[in-house]
């Protein structure tokens, strides 16, 4: 089925994509500024059937916040808390070790790491978070630390980031989610985040993770204050640095929650901007495997739909989410795994639990004990 | 999917889908092949890029009701401790409240009360009209049915009755899954399929507009869906008096279906075929109030053209745990954000101009009922 494109200007772009044309910028704009939400799902969905065929992926997985003490203090962040004050959270290497054990039973495949800057915390901490994850959970993928902590280890431990990360890979890290890259755009930054490292700074320590052969994430906050052409040029930018390096492994668009933020005067992202979001960066992305669709932060309903426009990963089953929960969101805090393939096979999709490689895993049928 | 290109061509040509073509529509076509054959005919049915909401309040003047269907949480037994009858006070304050508001009508339905007579019903339309400029968009075939049953009279003589006591419209709920074998498993004590059909088309021929709903989700088939539809249609075909298609999910909490809720995407191609389908109804409404904001957007690009009432209250889909809220303001931004210019609209989906405060000052008592003529 070709759809009646009601807006003209995307038919140039079909053509393009039809004949396998990287897009540029204006297309990009356009992309964005469309109300043709049905042809822009259509284009997405050609390129993600192309890559992925109709199989969704989702991995079952764990979140762990080890602290909310942060000295960025962004001003669209509902989590971080000063030192001291109430609500205030560090975890000891040994509270790390007891969540792992309250869910040792279940066949975690994925730990997701982040925190805050902490400027309290040694560089040992991290190096013992990393050994003690994979200690208790062996077979699991550790996936830890934004660019912006690991600039911050850098700092701390005197080391260049190269080695910071070398000695982070030595511990266990595996792979680094795609964090803290928000926007990249100066303007954004100086009125919403100006204590984090810029996006040079981002893209660099991409860069050497995976100059190392750590594979990360890739991410873009929006629904703020940002522009179409900013986030175009963001979506460019990661282009550029993977056709260099091949590193990053998905990308997945992050639907800013005001709630309790500075910010909290802002709307909740709408369905067409979170919908856009994907499917624009299925169809500018064109040498990145795979497009999440975010369900804590779009919510799971539109979450299902977003598999049409573009996105072949539901991410995790993940409980515990805090960040995004802090911030307002109505999400659940967990799926499940009926609940998880039920969504991707009411929706027309093949699910596939995958590990943190997109690999599927094989006893994926198997039953455990499930909690929402 | 080449075997779906023969229907594109066929609704290009504004040629109907037959009942075969629209069950391979539901149960194979991609969601976005139904999204972009919807467009299609919301498009020729609606040119110009607009969509609707009506601001008004549900009024639920009672919550007994002797159906007892398994799907309900709101209904209640007389002797129930929560069971009420609302007062004439709380009445007149809530339309006051809706008026303040800038509402133009109110959504007034109840139960099927086994104490209150036709007598009580024109009464209490009889009291709103006298008090209040605002038009009532009231009761439901089962209550219709149910009123003329109890005081053994025709269904024509209860409408006449009522619209002559102030009725302006009738909402279509309660049509549920029009196969009365579904009927019989949800809703056996409430009206049948041919009754349900029977009250519309006697309102109908009296003038007297209505809505049509349907509620799925919960134990019918994709056959039955259609046959909802084309019974639907085929009334539509006779009476024309439809001014609008509402489909909606089924909320299992707090009742007796256990089942999953249906989940955004089979509720997106249940309304695209409702468009498909129902060529011949000009209005299709998104339900904001069952599916959240979100998705509710999303079915502006799935065949929907209005989204319904702000719901000042809504009580029965919240009685099921399900609360979303949505502002007039929230729902302006959804439908520009989406394209779209928001236009506010009465119940016979004319444009009502922004300037509410002239409106309250108009102390005469309009009939409604006589409006059903303007439209279609």
């Amino acid at each position: 089925m070709t759809p009646k494109f009601t807006d003209n200007r995307l038919k140039r772009i079909h053509q393009k994509i039809s004949a396998e044309q990287r897009l540029d910028f204006d297309d990009g704009r356009i992309l964005y500024e469309t109300d043709d939400l049905i042809s822009l799902g259509y284009l997405a969905d050609t390129v993600r059937r192309r890559r992925h065929g109709d199989t969704t992926y989702w991995v079952y997985n764990q979140h762990l916040n080890y602290t909310n003490v942060c000295t960025n203090r962004c001003q669209f962040c509902a989590f971080a808390r000063d030192a001291g004050d109430t609500g205030a959270f560090t975890l000891s290497i040994g509270d790390v070790e007891n969540r792992l054990m309250e869910r040792i039973d279940e066949p975690v495949r994925e730990l997701h790491v982040v925190g805050g800057i902490n400027p309290e915390l040694p560089f040992d901490y991290y190096l013992d978070l990393i050994k003690t994850i994979k200690k208790v959970r062996p077979d699991a993928t550790v996936k830890a630390f934004t660019a912006v902590e690991i600039d911050h280890f850098a700092q701390i431990s005197g080391q260049s980031i190269e080695n910071t990360i070398s000695s982070l890979k030595n511990a266990g890290l595996d792979m680094m989610p795609g964090g803290g890259a928000e926007v990249m755009s100066t303007r954004v930054r100086k009125k919403l985040f100006h204590r984090k490292i810029d996006h040079q700074r981002w893209l660099e320590v991409m860069e050497k993770a995976h100059a190392q052969g750590i594979i990360t994430n890739a991410t873009m906050l929006y629904g703020h204050i940002e522009t179409i052409a900013e986030k175009v040029d963001h979506l460019i930018a990661l282009r550029k640095l993977q056709d260099d390096t091949g590193g990053f492994s998905a990308f997945i668009p992050l639907a800013f929650h005001s709630g309790h933020t500075q910010l909290s005067h802002l709307p909740e992202t709408t369905a067409f901007d979170d919908l856009k979001n994907i499917a624009v960066a299925r169809l500018l992305l064109d040498n990145i495997g795979h497009i999440k669709a975010y369900w804590v932060m779009i919510g799971e309903r539109l979450a299902q739909v977003a598999l049409a426009f573009g996105a072949d990963d539901l991410d995790g089953t993940i409980m515990e989410e805090k960040i995004t929960h802090m911030a307002g969101a109505k999400s659940a805090r967990g799926l499940t795994r009926s609940q998880m393939t039920q969504m991707i096979a009411t929706a027309g999709f093949t699910p596939v639990e995958r590990d943190a490689f997109y690999r599927p895993v094989a006893d994926s049928g198997r039953k455990t004990d499930e909690t929402s | 999917m080449k075997h779906l290109d023969p229907i594109t061509i066929k609704l290009e040509n504004a040629e109907r889908v037959n009942r075969r073509e629209a069950l391979t529509l539901l149960t194979e076509a991609p969601l976005l092949a139904l999204g972009d054959m919807a467009g299609r005919i919301r498009r020729r049915l609606h040119p110009d890029p607009v969509v609707t909401y009506v601001v008004d309040r549900n009024i639920n003047y009672t919550n007994v009701c002797i159906s007892r269907c398994r799907f309900c949480a709101f209904y209640r037994h007389p002797d129930h401790p929560e069971a009420y009858i609302l007062s004439k006070t709380s009445l007149a304050r809530k339309i006051e409240e809706t008026i303040d508001l800038g509402g133009t009508q109110i959504l007034l339905q109840g139960g099927m009360h086994p104490d209150l007579t036709l007598d009580d019903y024109e009464a209490m339309l009889q009291f709103i009209k006298k008090r209040f400029d605002i038009h009532i968009h009231g009761f439901s075939p089962p209550e219709i049915h149910y009123l003329a049953q109890k005081e053994n009279v025709t269904v024509a003589a209860v409408i006449e009755r009522l619209k002559t006591a102030g009725l302006g419209s009738i909402p279509g709920g309660g049509a549920e899954i029009l196969v009365d074998q579904v009927r019989r498993r949800v809703s056996p004590r409430k009206c049948t399929t041919d009754q349900w059909l029977g009250v519309m088309q006697v309102a109908h021929q009296q003038g007297l507009r209505t809505t049509a709903t349907m509620m799925f989700g919960h134990v019918e088939t994709p056959e039955d869906i259609i046959d909802h539809l084309l019974k639907i249609r085929a009334l539509q075909d006779e009476t024309g008096g439809f001014t609008a298609f509402i489909p909606w999910t089924f909320q299992p909490s707090n009742t007796r279906i256990e089942v999953e809720p249906a989940t955004s995407v089979e509720y997106l191609r249940v309304l695209a075929l409702s468009r498909i389908v129902l060529d011949n109804i000009q209005n299709i409404q998104a339900s904001w109030v069952t599916q959240g904001a979100k998705i509710a957007q999303v079915a502006l690009a799935f065949g929907a053209n209005d989204l319904g009432s702000t719901m000042i209250e809504e009580n029965v889909v919240a009685a099921a745990g399900v609360h979303f809220k949505l502002p007039q303001t929230d729902i302006i931004r959804l439908i520009e954000n989406a394209g779209y210019t928001a236009r506010q609209r009465d119940c016979f989906y004319n444009d009502i101009d922004q300037g509410s405060q002239a409106r309250e000052q108009v102390s005469g008592i309009k009939d409604h009922g006589n409006d059903g003529d303007k439209s279609q």
